[in-house]
């Protein structure tokens, strides 16, 4: 997994005979305060690749722009040996001819038109019966047949969803580009989509860029991740490097991580694979993974509130590193798990079950010592945003 | 109730209106879509019919059609007569004075469609024509309706205009209008009022058309 020092464009081992999607882009957005500008340089196998980031970061823009709605200031853009757009000589493929399939945010499904008809607007140029064919297909695997004859407001959420990806697909695009597909959509609707999608994925081998800023879709579909931040590729990996193991504060923001402060790093154990921090303005002394900081160098850390243990006596004979005294500030009930807060010098949140509360009689004012494993703080580079 | 000039005016009403939606689609294409920084130059020349009094833009219609004019010029050679005072040179200045109540409308409508439609529609192969006759055009009904409404309804209605370019010739530019005001002038009471209440149930009947099918956009009256 690659720090955002080490990114250079990102590759995965493209299959043969299957397209490349790579996308060099430079843009400049004027916006209120300050202009945004997108800088990147991706290289998409097929496969679903996520795109993630909150939003402002620009994930839209990219879209827009490898879909030649937004025509970039520099940059080369191409399909395998298919150049859609090179600011050097001039090459930018109509959006027409360029056979990206895109599905928008809001669906931009055609009001005036039933879901078939949608469905079939891409296909005109085929003959009647095969346009046909085709359109029956979708609608048969995307499980839509009987709703082919109402018009998108006569349908439910879902069934629009699938309306606009039966849309997009059934041209067999070189391309699949998703704007966040599934953001209003309830939990069970869209796993049943996802199947769908990676139902599909299997049989058409492209490359699918998928935004979202939503964590739990990208455990669900992605192989690949990319994250952006303000325009600029800070991480890549897969899902479960780029968000388990974040070495971007605001990766670990969006991906739950409750707790976050500074440390100075105070010694480097690289036999043992381990360095002390010590959290700053307090004398609080914690043992972290081994990273490549210098002694001295300030740090954040992150501590999901999951990987915390609490007990009311100091315990003995554990394997956990740190063990670190407090005070119980604060003890909030949401739905079924308790949120601790602890002030050992920094303030802690700690995630309990009721049970765990009930039985040691936790109350505001205690006196409880945090467990915390080594690995379960993890270290990230001090927020320097330019 | 003058009948010839009822039946010219519909005639001049009908095909300044088949001839306004044939030059007025593309100017309102292109007013609705066009980034142009001076767009609005181009959008104040086509509504100055709306403010100007019609003496002014009669004037200059004639001018721009009498024998001093390049166009007058040029017709008096083709066919030996000026343009002014003909049903041709009428057709010619109805079409300018009615010119903003077709692409009005009919832009407004352009305007109001979602960009990601057409957007949509480009990405899955649709040419920018396919994309106007499949997508913009079905969806701006109400304003194609509109347009072709008022703009009849505002050719039947003009004066000013007609009377400086055409000259009120019976059976060549005599219209409803100009009918009425010669009934007043001769205290014909009577066959006045018969020719106006024609004239404002024709306009009744367009506004009519214009608000129902536009009950979802332009209330004059909020809808509750």
């Amino acid at each position: 997994m690659r720090t955002a020092s080490e990114i250079a464009p990102i590759t995965a081992t493209p299959k043969s005979g299957a397209d490349v999607l790579t996308a060099r882009i430079r843009k400049r957005l004027p916006a209120a305060g300050r202009d945004f500008e997108l800088d990147i340089d991706i290289k998409l196998s097929p496969g679903i690749t996520i795109l993630f980031g909150a939003s402002g970061a620009g994930k839209t823009t990219l879209l827009d722009c490898v879909a030649g709605l937004v025509m970039p200031d520099g940059g080369k853009i191409a399909i395998s040996k298919r150049t859609l757009f090179d600011s050097d000589s001039a090459t930018n493929v109509s959006i027409k001819d360029r056979h990206i399939g895109y599905v928008f945010q809001d669906l931009a499904l055609f009001p005036h038109l039933t879901a078939q008809k949608n469905i079939a607007y891409g296909l005109a140029d085929m003959i009647a019966n095969e346009r046909q064919r085709r359109t029956d297909t979708i609608l048969e695997s995307f499980r839509i047949s009987d709703v082919r004859d109402r018009r998108p407001s006569e349908i439910s959420g879902g069934e629009r969803q699938r309306v606009a990806l039966a849309r997009a697909l059934v041209t067999d695009p070189c391309v699949l580009l998703l704007d966040e597909p599934m953001a209003a959509l309830d939990a069970p609707t869209k796993s049943k989509i996802i199947d769908d999608l990676r139902a599909w994925n299997r049989e058409h081998h492209i490359p699918i860029l998928y935004v979202t800023h939503g964590s739990d879709e990208v455990f669900a579909l992605g192989e690949n991740v990319v994250v952006l931040e303000n325009g600029r590729v800070t991480a890549c990996g897969t899902p479960h490097e780029v968000m388990t193991a974040p070495r971007q504060e605001t990766i670990a923001q969006l991906a739950g991580f409750e707790n976050f402060f500074d440390a100075l790093v105070t010694a480097s154990h690289e036999d043992r694979g381990t360095m002390t921090c010590r959290v700053a303005s307090t004398n609080v002394e914690l043992e972290t993974p081994l990273v490549r900081a210098e002694v001295g160098s300030t740090l954040r850390v992150g501590i999901r509130a999951g990987d915390i243990l609490l007990a009311t006596a100091r315990p003995q004979g554990l394997s956990a590193r740190n063990i670190i005294p407090g005070e119980i500030i604060s003890l909030e009930q949401r739905d079924v798990i308790v949120s601790v807060g602890v002030d050992c010098g920094v303030k802690i949140e700690v995630h309990l079950t009721l049970a765990a509360r009930d039985s040691l009689q936790l109350r505001r004012g205690c006196d409880v010592w945090l467990i915390l494993k080594t690995h379960s703080c993890h270290l990230m580079a001090h927020s320097a945003r330019e | 109730m003058d009948w010839q000039a009822f039946w010219l005016t519909i005639r001049l009403a009908t095909l300044v209106t088949a001839i306004l939606i044939a030059l007025g689609l593309p100017i309102a294409y292109w007013i609705a879509y066009s980034r142009w920084r001076w767009k609005f130059l181009v959008e104040a020349v086509v509504a100055m019919p709306i403010v100007l009094p019609p003496t002014v833009l009669g004037f200059y219609i004639l001018v721009a059609l009498g024998s001093r004019s390049p166009l007058g010029r040029w017709w008096q050679t083709m066919t030996g007569h000026t343009l002014a005072f003909t049903f041709t040179g009428l057709v010619i200045g109805s079409v300018i004075y009615s010119l903003p109540f077709a692409v009005q409308p009919i832009a407004a409508s352009f305007a109001l469609i979602d960009r990601k439609l057409l957007a949509a529609s480009a990405t899955l192969g649709a040419s920018k024509l396919r994309t106007f006759a499949d997508v913009v055009l079905p969806l701006s009904v109400p304003g194609l309706i509109t347009g072709v409404a008022l703009t009849f309804a505002h050719t039947m209605g003009e004066f000013g205009v007609v009377l400086m370019i055409g000259g009120n010739i019976p059976g060549i530019t005599r219209t409803v209008s100009i009918d009425i005001y010669d009934e007043v002038q001769a205290f014909n009471f009577s066959a006045a009022n018969q020719t106006a209440l024609v004239l404002l149930g024709i306009s009744f009947v367009a506004l009519c058309l214009v608000y129902g099918v536009n009950r979802k956009l332009w209330a004059l009256w909020p809808l509750k």
